[in-house]
């Protein structure tokens, strides 16, 4: 008999690899979309505890909007550095010049909707048969029906009602020409999950997951957004300095902050288990648009 | 703390999306801002709408009713919990397949005014027929039979004749109202004549089947690491996840098909050498011997027999619209290994509420099928009554790369067994 004794977080991580490794064995040419946040961080632990001593069998590839926070450009430079993976970056910026798309006006402008056209052209333009991406279940009741190997059609789009049947953890990868598979290896944590998961591995995290004084911009809603050059601010606008942390990490300008004193991982796990606020609700103001916002965007090839 | 997988299937209107919701809401598991938006949304009688919380697509939400698999999650100090909220109409019967695959246990829901039906018999015939050890029958509604003890009597009466004939060893029946959230998470007074467990205590006690780990070992590759680096020139690492058993550095192991003998040198887990490593871990195993070994070969102690055939018998759950004839040709996905192969007949179908096997030449949508196929390359197999790891495979439309079936092999043939597999069905399906 086994002396070994697995847990609940060995289970989830050896899933979690053994999708990585499908991925590897059954695609040409794979990417991991890396967003700089936290789980997909724990995306690239995993990807080593996959692959290592040998290299990742896919680049990292990062949307950048533009519009994201510094401290998560630097750490995503240095991450990729010291696992001495490819970095692929395309920026935003580069898309709605290139296409003369409009940019989104407001005054909190936010760019997500657009990365969809920069993930369907760095796709195009790499040929990538399938990303891999951080997307979890918990997160939102329209990703709780997304499939581990997701297939999108030419444009991305996510039909959820054709969607392949998804038996025992045997996955089909298999496409036409023009088709590509989303990838997502962590579908069934929870963002408690993901936390324990750091914990326990010591995995690194930009700073602007823990606490900090930064001056934020009081929304309609109370909710807090940071301060950054991009928000289109004028003299109703209630400007605060607080104590806050970011339990996600998107957008400067659709990322709301939530005041914390929660300065290392066992506070941000024991703050977490008296949270009664979902992390999609407390910090997405894009999801809020309409109940099925999420959806929507899928449909549309969005992540 | 250990991971318990479950699914809720039964009728529409049984309530299967209510009892997760009273499960999730009653444990403390739903966040404010989503009942905020359930809040919205409150019925005219000032009853929440439990049931918005799994109903995620818009067309779900619009028909009132389910139509996919939905997952959802939530901890309680003694356990972890995996919800799959499957369809109860019958033509998503393949999604119930899809959730009942991954599944430890089986909450099968029946409305106590109307007791076991067709579709409780439907359900309860997949859940066994794929595996699921343990079952729960949950006589929901019992508030609207007055919560009369003999109509539960006769329900679990009534189901009863249904565990007996599928040989069912674990069933625990159990009243409630959803609704009311009488015996989902709290004990009821309404139902003060029952007294075992309610539904969550349930859950949180009875045996997780992935602990029990009896079967012979078994691993299949699905990548070889090979750095080629100036410090590992020579290194070849054969990743894969263990399927079932235990592996230990020295095992005497053989590459199947391939038969080549050699020993395991070591076994890897995050780059750190290891003295054991038990299902369903995720290795690295390193064989002493620099022997051909690739994606899909499976990798067993030489004491250990699994079947090496390229002609199987299995039961099939077809999922595809497009129905199934006798001469296919498709692709069996085995884990890693996907070989060419036909169907070459379809000895019957199963009437899945009598659960007869009547005589057929095709197969349909949502039919349960014994079919036997011939492969272009050996698989290395087991009976899945064995080995639900090793005993399932998926068939795939080699054109449009969809999966039209789930498999379960049920015979191999012995002239070409490593060593006979002796397996008598339980039932005939």
């Amino acid at each position: 008999m086994a002396t070994v004794e697995l847990d609940y977080l060995d289970r989830l991580e050896a899933e979690a690899i053994h999708i990585l490794r499908e991925v590897a064995g059954q695609f040409e040419r794979p990417a991991l979309l890396f967003s700089g946040g936290k789980d997909s961080i724990a995306l690239t632990r995993l990807a080593e505890k996959a692959f290592r001593p040998g290299k990742f069998p896919f680049p990292l590839v990062h949307i950048d909007t533009g519009h994201n926070f510094q401290e998560i450009i630097d750490f995503r430079d240095s991450l990729a550095a010291s696992l001495g993976e490819k970095l692929i970056v395309r920026k935003v910026e580069d898309t709605i010049r290139e296409r003369g798309l409009r940019e989104p006006g407001g005054k909190y402008p936010s760019r997500n909707p657009l990365q969809t056209y920069t993930l369907l052209d760095v796709i195009e333009e790499f040929e990538f048969d399938a990303c891999i991406g951080g997307a979890r279940r918990d997160e939102e009741k329209a990703r709780a029906k997304e499939r581990i190997f997701s297939v999108r059609d030419e444009f991305g789009q996510w039909d959820p009602r054709r969607q392949r049947p998804e038996l025992w953890n045997i996955y089909n990868g298999r496409i036409q020409k023009g088709e590509n598979v989303r990838v997502f290896p962590i579908s069934n944590w929870t963002e408690l999950d993901v936390w324990n998961y750091i914990q326990r591995e010591n995995i690194p995290l930009p700073d602007i997951y823990f606490s900090h004084e930064r001056r934020c911009v009081v929304l309609p809603s109370g909710q807090l957004l940071g301060l950054s050059e991009h928000l289109r601010l004028d003299d109703t606008d209630e400007i605060v300095s607080r104590r806050v942390r970011f339990r996600t990490v998107g957008d400067s300008t659709c990322t709301a902050a939530v005041e914390s004193d929660a300065s290392s991982i066992d506070d941000i796990i024991a703050d977490l288990l008296l949270a009664k606020v979902s992390e999609r609700g407390a910090t997405r103001l894009d999801d809020n648009l309409s109940e099925t916002g999420m959806e929507d965007r899928k449909r549309n090839g969005y992540f | 703390m250990d991971l318990l997988r479950f699914i809720t299937c039964g009728s529409v209107d049984d309530g299967k999306s209510t009892l997760i919701g009273r499960l999730l809401y009653d444990s403390d598991s739903v966040s404010l801002d989503v009942l905020a938006t359930l809040e919205k949304r409150r019925h005219a009688s000032g009853e929440v709408d439990l049931a918005l919380l799994t109903d995620g697509l818009k067309a779900e939400r619009e028909q009132g009713i389910t139509i996919d698999v939905a997952h959802k999650y939530f901890t309680t100090p003694r356990r972890k919990f995996i919800i799959t909220d499957a369809p109860g109409h019958v033509q998503y019967t393949r999604n119930m397949v899809t959730g009942a695959s991954n599944a430890d246990l089986a909450i099968v829901l029946v409305d106590a005014r109307q007791g076991v039906i067709e579709q409780t018999r439907r359900h309860t015939l997949i859940a066994s027929l794929l595996g699921i050890q343990h079952f729960v029958l949950a006589v929901n509604k019992m508030d609207l039979v007055g919560h009369d003890e003999a109509v539960f009597n006769e329900i679990v009466a009534n189901y009863q004749a249904v565990t007996e004939q599928l040989k069912l060893a674990s069933v625990v029946a159990i009243p409630m109202s959803a609704l009311n959230g009488d015996n989902v998470v709290r004990p009821s007074r309404q139902l003060f004549w029952y007294e075992g467990s309610s539904l969550l205590e349930h859950l949180e006690s009875v045996p997780v089947p992935a602990d029990a780990n009896p079967n012979e070992p078994r691993f299949q590759v699905q990548y070889v690491i090979r750095p080629q680096t100036e410090e590992l020139p020579d290194y070849r690492g054969y990743a894969g996840r263990i399927q079932s058993g235990t592996y230990r550095p020295g095992d005497q192991v053989r590459i199947w098909p391939s038969g080549l003998e050699t020993t395991i040198e070591a076994i890897e887990v995050n780059q750190a050498e290891v003295a054991e490593a038990t299902a369903p871990q995720a290795v690295v195993l390193r064989l002493r011997d620099d022997v051909d070994v690739s994606r899909g070969d499976t990798i067993v102690p030489v004491t250990a027999h699994p079947a090496v055939t390229r002609e199987v018998e299995a039961t099939l759950c077809w999922m595809h619209e497009r129905p199934l004839k006798v001469g296919r040709k498709l692709l069996v996905q085995h884990h890693s290994a996907v070989v060419k192969a036909s169907v070459t007949a379809i000895v019957h179908k199963t009437n899945v509420a009598t659960f007869e096997s009547v005589g057929t030449d095709t197969a349909q949508l949502n039919d349960i099928v014994r079919v036997q196929l011939k492969t272009a390359g050996p698989l290395v197999v087991d009976d899945y009554r064995q080995n639900r790891a090793t005993g399932a495979f998926i068939l795939v439309d080699d054109q449009t790369g969809e999966t039209l079936a789930a498999g379960l092999v049920t015979e191999t043939n012995p002239d070409l067994f490593a060593t006979p597999v002796a397996a008598e069905p339980a039932f005939s399906i």
